[in-house]
């Protein structure tokens, strides 16, 4: 479960404080599908990076399962980053200089797990995204349908509870989107808790949750509804 | 994670930008390789200098007229500035010690040889048969000096090789009468081609009885007293021993100086010691250089690779292991450019003691030691500004910054 109390987050933009976040209360259940959307720099991005722990809260609790984590040093959250949360984003983010299945292995090699059970992790999450017969091809060499999916077979492969995903279909056409989506959606059927930031409400409005947020607060939270109406 | 991992994430990195590999480790090379050189030549010229004094002979102890004030002073006034002669005689009393086991006279001069109409200006050297074991010559041809009385002015010479050639050229000199001077002297035998020893090049050299020579240049007076101490231990002595003989001989004065050969020795080596490490600081200066070159490149390493770094700290990379992986990459072209470069180097040495191999260019091994380990050090040195930039770097920035 993720409990946000009073988040706040502010920026200096030259002499003037932004408030991103301002007093944001939050709570996600598990296996929760969720959408944030709302115009730029509504906070929706500064939300989803404080929910991953890259970014810090200066004033609030973030709670991730029972535990209170705004606190944590900085190998600690590492620790959370590592095996509770995966990402996504828009980007893909791979790294150019090696194989699909070295990126996915990559998660794996940090966590310190023995190179025969990376091999066989990193075949089973790469058929699950039907990537077995890319697995030795360079990120240049895929397709950005291909690229998306083997980010997220990365972002899985130590089994998180928690996705989150940033804009993850604005860099590629509507059909290999719509394909990554319901790779997504897969994941969520299987108990993750998926969490999606986007501008786009085709694909905001399938999930079950629907946040929008102006000025760093929610101002909307709508439930019902889903991923059936496409 | 594993260190195995962490050294071939860091190896993979290497590879993936072989520009700015290849030009890292060219640098880094470049400083190892003139370390290995230089210091290979300094240590090629310390063996070739003392390899030079040990040919002179072993255990030797040098007696020279006058005497050389090492702790200042000067001569007080009124005191004779010109010492007292070397004699043959003085010579032949050093012979009368267990502490000594040859004793070679030594006369030098220079005068025209002439054999069949041509004519050369050589060095003579006047000695005994002493000297031939006492110098470590070796005979091409015929003999050397005959034993026996020093006092006697036989009339037979040897020639250095070169003299030989420039005489007589294909025409056979054993045996031919040759003028030295004004007196007529039998080649008996042609020394060995050796090279040059310490200024006397043995091969352009007329080796005459000591008595001959000084009839030739109508002086009494010696040049140098060759003396071999018996036995390393014994040279200590054996030079209180001729002080003590030629003070006594010379009306209680002390008008000589004995050097020995040790001590020479000794003096050469430390001096071309200090000469190597000079040049090795020389060439660690380029060391130094790599180093800020390496730095220059992994700061380039980093901005260019920011999204890449953002992405490993979102995986659950710890700042720490961010750290750790780009020291180890800049440790790992260090090294890579050391090893390249104590090839190059150790390539080159041989390279010059193929075209001059009377120079021993031998890289002392404390050398490309030192090479290695400083090139490494450097690298982790100048890498951690590079890599502390990494580790710091804001996730959330590093990644939106595509």
């Amino acid at each position: 479960m993720i409990r946000l109390e009073q988040v706040q987050r502010v920026f200096q933009v030259g002499d003037q404080a932004v408030h991103a976040l301002d007093g944001v209360d939050l709570t996600i259940e598990p296996g929760e599908y969720v959408s944030i959307m709302g115009p730029s720099g509504s906070g929706k991005s500064t939300l989803l990076n404080i929910l991953g722990l890259l970014d810090r809260p200066d004033a609030g609790r973030y709670l991730l399962e029972g535990r209170d984590v705004t606190g944590l040093t900085d190998a600690e959250q590492a620790r959370v980053r590592r095996n509770q949360i995966g990402f996504v984003f828009q980007f893909f983010h791979l790294i150019p200089r090696m194989t699909a299945a070295e990126n996915v292995e990559l998660p794996l090699v940090l966590e310190g797990v023995e190179p025969a059970e990376r091999r066989r992790r990193v075949d089973k999450v790469l058929a699950a995204v039907g990537l077995s017969d890319r697995a030795r091809h360079r990120p240049d060499q895929l397709s950005g349908g291909q690229r998306q999916r083997v980010a997220i077979a990365r972002a899985t492969i130590l089994e998180p509870t928690l996705l989150l995903t940033d804009e993850p279909t604005g860099n590629l056409d509507r059909a290999s989107g719509l394909d990554i989506i319901e790779v997504l959606e897969a994941l969520h059927e299987h108990g993750i808790t998926l969490i999606i930031v986007t501008h786009d409400p085709d694909l905001g409005g399938r999930a079950h949750r629907r946040l929008h947020m102006v000025d760093g607060r929610i101002v909307g939270d709508e439930r019902g509804g889903g991923h059936h109406e496409d | 994670m594993k260190t195995e991992d962490a050294l071939a994430f860091a190896f993979r990195a290497v590879r993936g930008y072989r520009t700015r590999s290849l030009l890292m480790m060219l640098a880094m090379a470049i400083g190892v390789a003139a370390v290995v050189l230089l210091t290979a030549l300094g240590d090629g010229a310390r063996q070739y200098v003392t390899g030079q004094f040990a040919s002179l002979g072993t255990n030797l102890l040098i007696v020279l007229p006058g005497r050389s004030e090492t702790t200042g002073g000067g001569l007080p006034m009124g005191m004779p500035a010109t010492p007292r002669d070397l004699t043959l005689d003085d010579a032949l009393a050093l012979q009368r010690s267990r502490l000594v086991r040859r004793v070679a006279p030594i006369v030098v001069g220079s005068a025209a040889v002439s054999w069949g109409g041509r004519e050369r200006d050589v060095p003579i050297m006047g000695s005994t048969a002493e000297l031939e074991p006492v110098r470590h010559l070796t005979l091409a041809q015929g003999r050397f000096l005959p034993a026996g009385d020093p006092r006697r002015a036989t009339p037979v010479c040897v020639l250095g090789t070169k003299v030989r050639d420039e005489l007589f050229g294909a025409h056979r000199a054993l045996g031919e009468w040759v003028r030295v001077g004004d007196r007529r002297f039998r080649v008996i035998g042609i020394l060995a081609s050796e090279g040059r020893s310490i200024g006397v090049d043995m091969e352009e050299l007329v080796v005459v009885p000591v008595a001959s020579a000084q009839m030739l240049f109508n002086a009494p007076s010696l040049f140098r007293i060759l003396v071999e101490a018996n036995g390393r231990e014994a040279i200590g002595r054996a030079k209180q021993f001729v002080v003590r003989t030629l003070k006594a001989r010379h009306q209680g004065e002390e008008d000589v100086t004995v050097v020995t050969q040790d001590a020479v020795l000794a003096t050469f080596d430390n001096i071309f010691r200090a000469l190597t490490l000079t040049v090795a600081g020389i060439g660690g200066i380029s060391l130094a250089v790599a180093g800020i070159l390496v730095m220059n490149v992994m700061l380039v390493a980093v901005s260019q690779r920011t999204a890449e770094i953002g992405l490993l700290k979102a995986l659950g990379a710890p700042a720490r292991q961010i750290l750790l992986l780009f020291l180890a990459e800049a440790a790992m072209l260090s090294l890579l450019g050391a090893v390249l470069g104590v090839l190059v180097g150790e390539a080159g040495s041989l390279l010059l003691s193929h075209l001059y191999p009377v120079l021993p260019a031998r890289a002392p091994l404390w050398a490309v030691g030192a090479g290695l380990g400083v090139a490494v050090g450097t690298g982790l040195l100048f890498g951690v500004l590079p890599a502390r930039r990494a580790a710091r770097l804001d996730p959330v920035q590093a990644l939106a910054r595509h």
